[in-house]
């Protein structure tokens, strides 16, 4: 049965006070812009609600782009009828005839907003339940664990008519906790880093570091790739690719080798760092997860995020592989994220990397790298900067 | 020219062609190497892959790309069949199926499987009830088409499958390769286990085609070599033609709605006209919604099929016999014998294939055709 409307429930944005409206309004625009495609909707703040008019447009396809809409918790599609107790029933009907699967209980709830109404919310419940159990072999009515609730809105304007409620992703709107550079590896763990920051409503630019020839284009588009997969929920990002082939190899030269991970790391981060200035990012996020890798101990973590003053989140730092993986799934960068290609963190790796180092012997020998300030300035001058977007790239689109 | 050979291939877009010439002119890397030209061919193909699974509304990971239906049921029968051997050698299918699956399904006989031929009522139907009861506890793959290549009755595939559903064990595959673009076809909704689509019968490319395979099938692969498509089907990719089927698929799935009443407004009008000759006899069921939009089949009591097909080419108008693959086989068709035709009649098929661009004149100019071929020839039947 074809929805004549979508009724949006925007729940954390209730606890905003004043600031409700603002975040309100970047959901909806956040929607707007997902459903450019969709040139026939409406979006109707009325009722104290938010409805999308779908005049003729296709729910499942729209249920799909909303379902990719941070700050969006649930969504309903809705049936309206005149405000006229046969055509309610008639459609009540229909609509639980339509369910699958079928459920053996129910129940209505009325809510009567339009008070002239010659019947009430309670003779209601009766009339149009009685209506649908007398037609309905088999269905009873449960108040208490009905598999099936029957909701029935009636206004002076129409009457909504609708049963089912889909999750939304939850979560802030996206842009409304400000930017963040994400450090975008290849792996499986930064991709989900970025889309958890998102999730509490930030806003995301990528860097990623790439050492051709020793990595190769296709470990490039992967990470291409992967921030693609974010800009589902996104719309468009930045990704800034840094060349970091000279850094690395000076270190392989000249630093202590179970030193190199600390100080490339390091290096990383104040190359971020800058980047972000630039860009007006306000944090780096990472993919770091406590005890996975020799730079993801406490120590390393300590004397790697000195490198920088910039608020350095790392979302994913006591979560548990599996769940990691289960969100990359979800988002689909799980595929993209496992394909085997070598990437700037695993060249030149040491057999036996340091996993307590030393702060200020750290500090001492980067401070004898006289080369070391001016390269990463030539890093951040030569990064190239791409913008991607869930529209695929136009340049090959008329081949489709 | 009045084409009305659809079944037995279709003229390719000239989106398709340019898209073809475009890729096979300025993308000719090895979609497996390791540089720019490499990437950018194996970009293309990603981006085909990702197009042709947004349209038959299936997870892109599991396409593998063939050469064309044939290789489709071939790969998918015979990949099941060898895969699986331990946990049964029994099968089922029909005895309307293409030959590409009814030659698999003999060729695997010899191998030492079992294999039931389930037959079908005289409008080409499979009973789901036959299908019940031929499974055993050997069964590993059941294989039944969606629309018959030759009269064009419709079997109910999501019927078969949620039957299927309750046999964990079971595979089912579906060639769908008459039915992709013209109705509709959920395989992964429905619960279809492998389906076979080609390129060709959907105005793209000749030798392409696609496999769909359900997540967790393995399939024991027909070609090996570089391990190209996850190891299924090794061989360079064909990417001009992939590309091209892409752009097919997809221009076909975004027209298949409108097109369909359409083409059953053009099927009803030829039908109303071959039930008024008493010379022609209409194969398949009478119901419209039994039969594929696009397929009409008829017989000519006691006339060879042939002297129709020529006789109407004199006028410009191509129709045929039955599968275009087995034009040249003398023998009568097996399908119509599988449907209880009289030998006399199934000698005499005719079957007529539109597309969506034929227009209603188009139809009345083919029923007077065949109406004067009709005059002509009626004194001349056995």
């Amino acid at each position: 049965m074809k929805p004549d409307y979508i009724l949006l429930r925007l729940g954390e944005l209730t606890l905003k006070g004043r600031n409700r409206s603002v975040f309100e309004n970047r959901v909806l625009t956040h929607i707007r812009d997902f459903l450019k495609s969709y040139p026939n909707i409406q979006i109707i703040k009325n009722y104290g609600r938010v409805y999308i008019q779908l005049n003729g447009e296709s729910f499942e396809g729209i249920a799909e782009q909303l379902k990719k809409i941070f700050g969006l918790v649930s969504f309903s599609p809705v049936k309206k009828v005149d405000t006229e107790l046969e055509a309610m029933r008639e459609v009540s009907l229909e609509l639980m005839n339509n369910l699958v699967p079928k459920p053996n209980t129910f129940k209505v709830n009325v809510r009567r907003a339009y008070k002239h109404f010659p019947h009430d919310s309670q003779e209601l419940n009766h009339l149009i339940g009685g209506y649908v159990l007398h037609h309905t072999p088999g269905l009873k009515v449960n108040v208490h664990e009905p598999d099936v609730i029957l909701k029935v809105e009636v206004r002076e304007e129409g009457t909504f008519i609708y049963s089912e409620t889909i999750s939304g992703l939850g979560g802030f709107p996206l842009g409304s906790s400000g930017k963040s550079m994400l450090m975008l590896s290849g792996g499986i763990d930064s991709p989900v880093a970025g889309y958890l920051a998102m999730k509490r409503g930030m806003k995301l630019e990528a860097v990623h570091f790439h050492s051709a020839p020793f990595t190769s284009e296709r470990a490039k588009q992967k990470v291409i790739d992967l921030a693609k997969e974010l800009t589902n929920y996104s719309g468009k990002m930045k990704v800034h690719i840094v060349p970091f082939t000279e850094i690395q190899t000076q270190f392989n030269e000249h630093a202590r080798k179970n030193l190199i991970i600390t100080f490339m790391r390091r290096a990383m981060l104040r190359i971020t760092e800058k980047l972000a200035e630039k860009n007006g990012n306000l944090g780096i996020i990472t993919g770091d997860n406590l005890g996975q890798v020799a730079s993801q101990t406490l120590s390393s973590l300590n004397v790697i995020g000195r490198a920088t003053g910039m608020p350095i989140l790392r979302p994913l730092i006591t979560m548990d592989k599996n769940e990691i993986i289960k969100i990359a799934q979800d988002i689909n960068t799980f595929e993209t994220s496992i394909l085997p290609y070598e990437d700037c963190c695993t060249i030149f790796l040491p057999k036996n990397p340091a996993t307590n180092p030393n702060l200020g012997l750290v500090e001492r020998i980067e401070d004898s790298m006289e080369w070391l300030p001016q390269s990463i300035e030539d890093a951040v001058e030569n990064t190239e900067t791409i913008i991607v977007s869930n529209q695929e790239e136009e340049k090959l689109s008329h081949l489709f | 020219m009045y084409y009305f050979d659809h079944s037995a291939t279709t003229p390719p877009f000239n989106e398709v062609t340019d898209t073809v010439l475009e890729v096979m002119k300025n993308y000719y890397g090895n979609p497996s190497s390791l540089h720019q030209f490499g990437i950018d061919a194996e970009q293309l193909m990603r981006r085909a892959r990702h197009v042709i699974s947004e349209s038959l509304d299936v997870n892109g990971e599991q396409l593998i790309f063939t050469s064309g239906g044939t290789e489709s049921n071939n790969m998918a029968i015979k990949g099941v069949a060898f895969q699986y051997q331990n946990r049964g050698k029994h099968l089922i299918t029909t005895e309307i199926e293409h030959a590409s699956v009814y030659e698999s399904f003999k060729q695997l006989e010899q191998l030492g499987y079992q294999v039931t031929y389930l037959p079908v009522n005289h409008t080409g139907q499979v009973s789901i009830e036959d299908l019940q009861n031929a499974l055993t506890d050997e069964t590993i793959l059941v294989s039944i088409m969606h629309v018959n290549n030759e009269v064009g009755r419709i079997q109910p595939i999501k019927k078969i499958a949620s039957l299927l559903k309750k046999h964990k064990r079971i595979f089912f595959h579906v060639d769908a390769i008459q039915s992709i673009g013209k109705i509709p076809l959920y395989p992964e909704e429905w619960g279809i286990d492998l389906m076979s689509v080609s390129a060709h019968k959907l105005n793209g490319p000749k030798g392409v085609g696609v496999l769909y395979y359900r997540k967790g099938i393995k399939l024991f692969p027909l070609l090996s070599g570089g391990g190209q498509e996850a190891g299924y089907r090794s061989g360079t990719e064909n990417v001009p033609l992939i590309v091209g089927m892409a752009k097919a698929i997809r221009i076909s799935m975004d027209k298949q709605k409108g097109n369909l009443e359409h083409l059953y407004r053009l099927r009803k009008k030829l039908t109303d006209f071959i039930l008024q000759i008493p010379e022609l006899k209409l194969n398949g069921s009478v119901d419209p919604e039994h039969m594929a939009p696009h397929i009409v089949h008829f017989s000519f009591t006691g006339m060879k099929s042939e002297v129709i097909v020529h006789a109407l080419e004199k006028k410009g108008i191509y129709v045929s016999t039955r599968s275009a693959c087995a034009s040249g086989e003398s023998k009568a068709s097996r399908v119509l014998k599988a449907m209880g035709t009289s030998e006399n009649n199934a000698n005499s098929g005719i079957r007529i294939s539109m597309s969506a661009e034929h227009s209603v004149e188009d139809i009345d100019t083919l029923c007077n055709q065949l109406k004067q071929v009709v005059h002509d020839y009626k004194g001349f039947t056995k």
